[in-house]
């Protein structure tokens, strides 16, 4: 369990890193908090030609309010937005998917847009950007570009990132008043992958879920009002639609089972947050 | 009788230990941090992919040529060198550490390079090419002895290695006679007890004097140095085993260090320098060793009041690719105690020992335990049910009665102390039992699933060496002498200062020897805890040991404890001689305390222990004549009721025997099917109790364990022999947010048998605990038939009925879903591309074609007109990998359809499909439809099993989107899209 060789580049500015990554190309993996890659990195499983380190790029150190959204960098690690005073106000979602994220200690080192760059079909965060239908801004040494949520999350650890492009920032839409938001998850155990995660972000006119572990990608539902009878149906189509797969820790029937269970309880919680 | 009253003693006192200081300042020594060679040099293992496979070529030219290279070493170079190991019973099979000619498990070492640097032998491993032919693989032990299973050693012509029936008492006429006749048939899993620290080997060899000397976190017993020095070809003196000063766990598991100890020494030898070996976390996990899987029918002659007139036992026990010594122990650990905590004097059991693809098993806290209490414990309670009888007074009527210790079981043990009603009576009443009941009724009336789980166990400890001899014959036995016994040994030493050093042959584990060993011995010689060291370090060439040496079976404080303090007896004894002529009393009149030597009749009468200590060192002519030596004593003790089995199989398999009751209460969620322990009440008599706050520890660290074999771990392998649960997100063990905190209640039985009246409390929790929480479980489903370990997924499955079915037609909403059982996965899908059929058949057979639209192919090679090699790199994210591609066309049909059938092969594991390809001539082209079914297995499949399927279909597609795109540039039908394989199914009109 040790790395094939790699040359570690720790860029000191983003263009830095954007040239590093221009001249290495495909060969080229950018590391930040490294708790996904640095696993695959010993296995051998990911063998890069090159690490471009971001994480001393103070430009990419911030959390910032832009519009209504809230601009977080590729450098911000999961506990410096967790420990974010405005979490809980301005982004209640995440606030509440984030202990579920991994352990204290891999908040620690993981970075938000770590987390989104590795895709995950199971994680946390690219689930609460789909649900709050946030983006993800892109930049390679030429040029800029900004990438719905929808759009940025392609499959199974597959993104829209195309070579040397990195992660600049990702925009998570704000709070705005009259919304309500749910999320809960089952794993195994206390941090572990979820086998199903779902959030549900509610106002008065309308409401809709978000589902990871279940599909090859998190994906987004808006679904009919608590309340009305057509709820547990449309959640027994969306649980039909996102082609589960059985794995040793659960069947594709559990899965589906908690997409019906697990969806109606935290519509409700958010419909309960709302009121 | 059970309340700890003993002021002045050490002993019984929950004392700070002694090792704590410098393992939680990071200052311990393990394995890895000692000091070692300068030239000393790094191993690692290629391991085998395939579940089972011919092993027809290995290429290790490139390996040997890649610079810091020192050796590469396949199984035929390390057979050459020595024997193969000790197969635990008599049986035309060899056993070798590293594969020869066939690999029978995932992770059998199949090469071994030594090099400069970890770094370096990895490197070097990725430029061994092996060429395998793989074989059907048999995972389950019941379809191992189906007549046309495949056998792994063709010499033994079957996998049932080792069968034997047995008879006790007279079964048959008690379940004639029997009111009832009640069975259960359960399937124990593969786990284990996972240490913190891997295996760890150091070796060198010494030409000069042929010989090894060894430093491994090795942990006995000791009778495997006689396996290591005869598998080495060197007489036990040249076979130098030491251990480190400290071991980050173990649990039994790392007994399973040995075969490695032969490799890294034979390794050491041929590339003639100090080699060194640390497991990593995917080695150990995947080819470790595991506790034994087990397949068992039990039946119970029953009496209407629940009185259970004779068991009959049916095991089938799974030890993995090889039985390794000192397998089949697993099965035969708890033969004298087959009949649990109960009186039954009838037993029959047949015992069958068989082998499949799996990893070797061996030592697990628990040995032989968890699957005999599994079954028992299980079938007691379901005798209840059936009979409508309280589960409580079962088991209570079925007990060993108070009034009959010690006890001879049919099987053999003999039940040295105890009084179980007593216990029983007291777990009920200070834990609680009745407001659970009352909780379980409240939360029931509230619609809440809820039950209650009980279950009593007897807990052995102190094996006798003996016990495995019982899978011989008498006349086999007979043959082969008797064999029998537990020796354990204790030195201590008093130095001219009148400081005491005691040394044991026991390895201990993080148990705390060293703080016990010290109370004892302080004790008995009226010094200080800080007066006395304990160095439990072990070194085969000079300290005193036998083969019965080691840590495991919980012998530490019945056997090892005992033995100490009798050797520190002695020294008494023989100091009390010669204080006595100093103090002018007789010896008798002597005591020990606070550090002075005193005449009991008038304490200020009293000389210094140093000054006493001192005589043998400074003065020995004044020490009285016939007195001996004060500085130095070793005892060796074995307990003469460890006798060998009988002609009839009875076995004393263990000298001790504490007993256990348990009870819970465990909720499971009506939506998730998750299972919560909402209270554990875990009653111990461990007999006399030497340190609480350890003895607590002790349960508390087999509790936890058993959580994770009841709820979350398991070795899992897939149908094709892939190993799943390669890392620990996908093996689970419990962490402290899993493990609620059991309430631990005593009952102190002195045993008769052992110098301190304590006996073995390590290994009881993972005996009783999992079968406790399938009863809660059984009794909040209603559901009988329970396997662990019980997944929030296999509860739901139990309470959640039947599916409520999508509303739309079914084709439209298909989950993709590998067949049942299989890993295989499976798909199929079509486009329509704006080509003629045959534009498209000539592309198929073109390397150039294939060259485009194999993903990620760089070397089409045609072998025929059929067949095609290439080297792809394949990947999904960041995971990629380079393999070697086998593709061959068959059942052509031209130019209509053909079978691409491939199989891939690289470092991270291998893969296998096949795909049918259909071509239709359309308004438009032609519509290429495919269908496909793959399996992956190797590295790739141990550690991202979570993912894997996901990423192979990711991968597949693409081989299907390339064809769509050359062939036509491909114009699709719009479909929504939903990621990777919705982009698939855009391109190619996936209807699948």
């Amino acid at each position: 369990m040790k790395p094939a060789a790699f040359d570690y580049l720790q860029a000191a500015t983003l263009d830095e890193a954007l040239d590093a990554l221009h001249e290495a190309g495909g060969d080229a993996r950018v590391i930040a908090g490294g708790q996904s890659l640095v696993p695959m990195l010993n296995m051998r499983l990911a063998r890069p030609a090159v690490l471009v380190d971001i994480m001393r790029i103070e430009a990419l150190q911030k959390i910032e309010r832009s519009g209504g959204d809230i601009l977080i960098g590729a450098g911000v690690r999961q506990a410096k937005l967790e420990a974010w005073p405005d979490l809980v106000d301005r982004l209640p979602l995440v606030a509440m998917a984030l202990p579920w994220l991994g352990h204290v200690q891999t908040r620690a080192r993981g970075t938000v847009c770590g987390s989104l760059a590795h895709a995950d079909p199971s994680a946390e965060l690219p689930l609460s950007l789909i649900a709050l239908r946030g983006s993800v801004h892109l930049r390679t040494k030429r040029k800029k570009r900004t990438v719905s949520a929808e759009d940025f999350f392609l499959g199974m650890m597959a993104t829209d990132l195309a070579e040397g492009e990195m992660i600049e920032a990702v925009s998570f839409p704000a709070r705005a008043d009259g919304t309500g938001y749910g999320f809960n998850e089952i794993g195994r155990r206390h941090g572990d992958f979820a086998i199903t995660a779902v959030a549900a972000v509610m106002t008065e006119h309308s409401a809709s879920i978000a589902i990871a572990g279940v599909d090859d990608r998190p994906r987004r539902f808006d679904v009919p009002l608590p309340g009305n009878s057509g709820l547990d149906d449309a959640l027994n189509e969306i649980a039909w639609d996102l082609n589960a797969r059985d794995d040793i820790h659960a069947s594709a029937r559990y899965r589906r089972e908690l997409v019906r269970r697990l969806g109606r309880r935290t519509i409700e919680e958010a419909a309960a947050c709302l009121a | 009788m059970n309340e700890l009253t003993r002021p002045q003693s050490l002993v019984g006192q929950s004392v700070e230990r002694v090792e704590d200081a410098s393992l939680l300042k990071g200052r311990g020594r393990y394995i890895d941090d000692l000091p070692t060679r300068r030239d000393t040099a790094y191993a690692a293992f290629l391991r085998s992919p395939h579940a089972h496979a011919e092993i027809r070529a290995i290429d290790t030219d490139k390996a040997k040529a890649h610079l810091g290279v020192y050796a590469v070493l396949t199984g035929e170079d390390v057979a050459s060198l020595t024997n193969s190991l000790v197969v635990g019973v008599k049986a035309d099979v060899e056993c070798w550490p590293m594969a020869r000619d066939r690999a029978r498990y995932v992770g059998e070492p199949v090469v071994l390079v030594v090099a400069e640097s970890r770094y370096i032998a990895e490197d070097a491993l990725d430029l061994v090419e092996v060429t395998y032919e793989t074989l059907p693989p048999v995972m389950d032990p019941r379809a191992a002895l189906a007549d046309d299973a495949p056998v792994l050693h063709p010499s033994l012509g079957t996998n049932l290695i080792n069968e034997r029936s047995f008879r006790y008492g007279d079964p048959e006429a008690a379940f004639e006679a029997a009111a009832h006749r009640i069975s259960i048939t359960t399937a124990y899993p593969r786990n284990s007890c996972t240490p913190i620290e891997t295996y760890g080997v150091i070796a060198e060899y010494d030409p000069g004097e042929d010989a090894y000397d060894v430093t491994a976190n090795f942990q006995g017993p000791f009778s495997i140095h006689a396996v290591l020095s005869r598998a080495l070809k060197v007489p036990g003196n040249r076979m130098r085993l030491r251990t480190p000063p400290d071991s980050g766990g173990s649990f039994g598991v790392k007994q399973g260090v040995f075969p490695y100890v032969v490799l890294i020494a034979i390794a050491a030898r041929v590339a003639d320098r100090p080699v060194k070996w640390i497991e990593d976390r995917l080695e150990h996990l995947t080819a470790s060793v595991s506790a034994t899987n087990r397949v068992t029918t039990l039946e119970a002659a029953v009496e209407p009041d629940g009185r259970i007139t004779a068991l009959s036992w049916d095991q089938i026990e799974d030890c993995g690719a090889h039985l390794r010594a000192p397998e089949p122990a697993t099965l035969y650990r708890m033969h004298g105690n087959m009949t649990g905590a109960y009186a039954i004097d009838n037993v029959a059991i047949r015992n069958r020992v068989v082998l499949t693809n799996k990893t070797p098993t061996g030592l697990n806290r628990g040995f032989g335990g968890p699957q005999i209490y599994f079954p028992l414990e299980r079938l007691v309670h379901k005798i209840a049910d059936e009979l409508g009888l309280d589960r409580l007074d079962v088991i209570r009527k079925n007990l060993v009665p108070s009034d009959a210790f010690p006890y001879r079981t049919a099987t053999g043990a003999l039940l040295d102390s105890g009084d179980y009603e007593a216990a029983l009576d007291r777990a009920v009443t200070k834990g609680g039992l009745g407001e659970l009941m009352a909780r379980r009724d409240a939360a029931r009336a509230e619609g809440r699933l809820y039950g209650i789980g009980l279950t009593a166990a007897v807990e052995p400890s102190v094996s006798n060496m003996g016990y495995i001899t019982t899978v011989l014959t008498p006349e086999a036995r007979a043959k082969a002498g008797p064999k029998n016994g537990a020796q354990a040994v204790a030195t201590v030493g008093i130095d001219p200062l009148g400081s005491v050093t005691v040394k044991v042959a026991s390895v201990p584990q993080g148990q705390g020897h060293r703080t016990v060993l010290a109370q004892v011995v302080a004790d008995r010689l009226g010094l200080p805890l800080s007066a006395v060291r304990v160095n439990t370090e072990l070194d085969t060439n000079r300290d005193a040991w036998s083969i019965a040496s080691g840590n495991y079976a919980s012998r530490f404080a019945p056997a090892v404890a005992g033995t100490a303090r009798l050797a520190a007896d002695r020294l008494r004894g023989r100091l009390a001689t010669i204080a006595a002529a100093q103090l002018n009393v007789t010896a008798d009149n002597v005591d020990f305390a606070d550090g002075k030597v005193f005449d009991r009749g008038n304490p200020d009468n009293s000389v210094s222990f140093a000054r006493v200590a001192a005589a043998s060192h400074w003065a020995p002519g004044t020490v009285p004549e016939g007195t001996g030596q004060t500085i130095r004593e070793t005892v060796f003790w074995t307990p003469d009721e460890l006798t060998a089995p009988t002609a009839e199989d009875g076995i004393n398999s263990s000298l001790c025997h504490g007993f256990i009751f348990d009870f819970c209460g465990v909720e499971i969620d009506r939506d998730t099917g998750v299972a919560r322990i909402d209270r554990y009440v875990t009653m111990h008599d461990c007999g006399t109790i030497l340190h609480p706050g350890m003895v607590d520890g002790q349960v508390r660290g087999g509790f936890a364990q058993a959580v994770g074999a009841a709820l979350y771990e398991e070795y899992a392998y897939g149908a094709d022999g892939s190993f799943l649960t390669g890392t620990l997100a996908d093996y689970l063990i419990p962490t402290v947010m899993e493990t609620p905190e059991p309430v631990i209640l005593h009952f102190e039985s002195p045993s008769p048998f052992t110098p301190l009246g304590a006996k073995g409390v390590g290994e009881g929790n993972c005996m009783s605990t999992p079968a406790c929480i399938a009863n809660a479980i059984a009794d909040a489903t209603g559901v009988e038939d329970l396997t662990l370990p019980l997944s929030p997924s296999k509860i739901s499955a139990l309470i959640h009925g039947d599916e409520k079915p999508s509303a739309r037609p079914k084709n439209d909403a298909k989950p993709l879903k590998a067949r049942e059982g299989e890993r295989a996965l499976s798909g199929e899908g079509s486009a329509e591309v704006s080509a003629t059929r045959e534009d498209i058949w000539a592309m198929l057979l073109d390397p150039k074609t294939l060259e485009a639209i194999i993903p990620g192919a760089h070397k089409v090679e045609k072998i025929s007109d059929t067949h095609f090699r290439a080297d792809v790199t394949l990947g999904v994210g960041p995971v990629k990998g380079r393999y070697r591609a086998d593709i061959e066309l068959s059942d052509m049909v031209e130019p209509e359809a053909v079978t691409l059938s491939g199989g891939t092969e690289g470092a991270l594991g291998s893969g296998r499909g096949q795909g049918r390809i259909t071509l239709t001539a359309t308004e438009n082209g032609t519509c290429v439809s495919y269908s496909y079914e793959a399996g992956i297995g190797g590295k790739v499949a141990s550690i991202g099993g979570r993912l894997l399927d996901g990423a192979a279909r990711v991968v597949i597609g693409q081989f299907f989107q390339s064809l769509a795109r050359y062939a036509g540039r491909g114009k699709a039908a719009e479909a929504p899209s939903t990621g990777v394989l919705a982009r698939l199914k855009s391109l190619l009109g996936r209807r699948a």
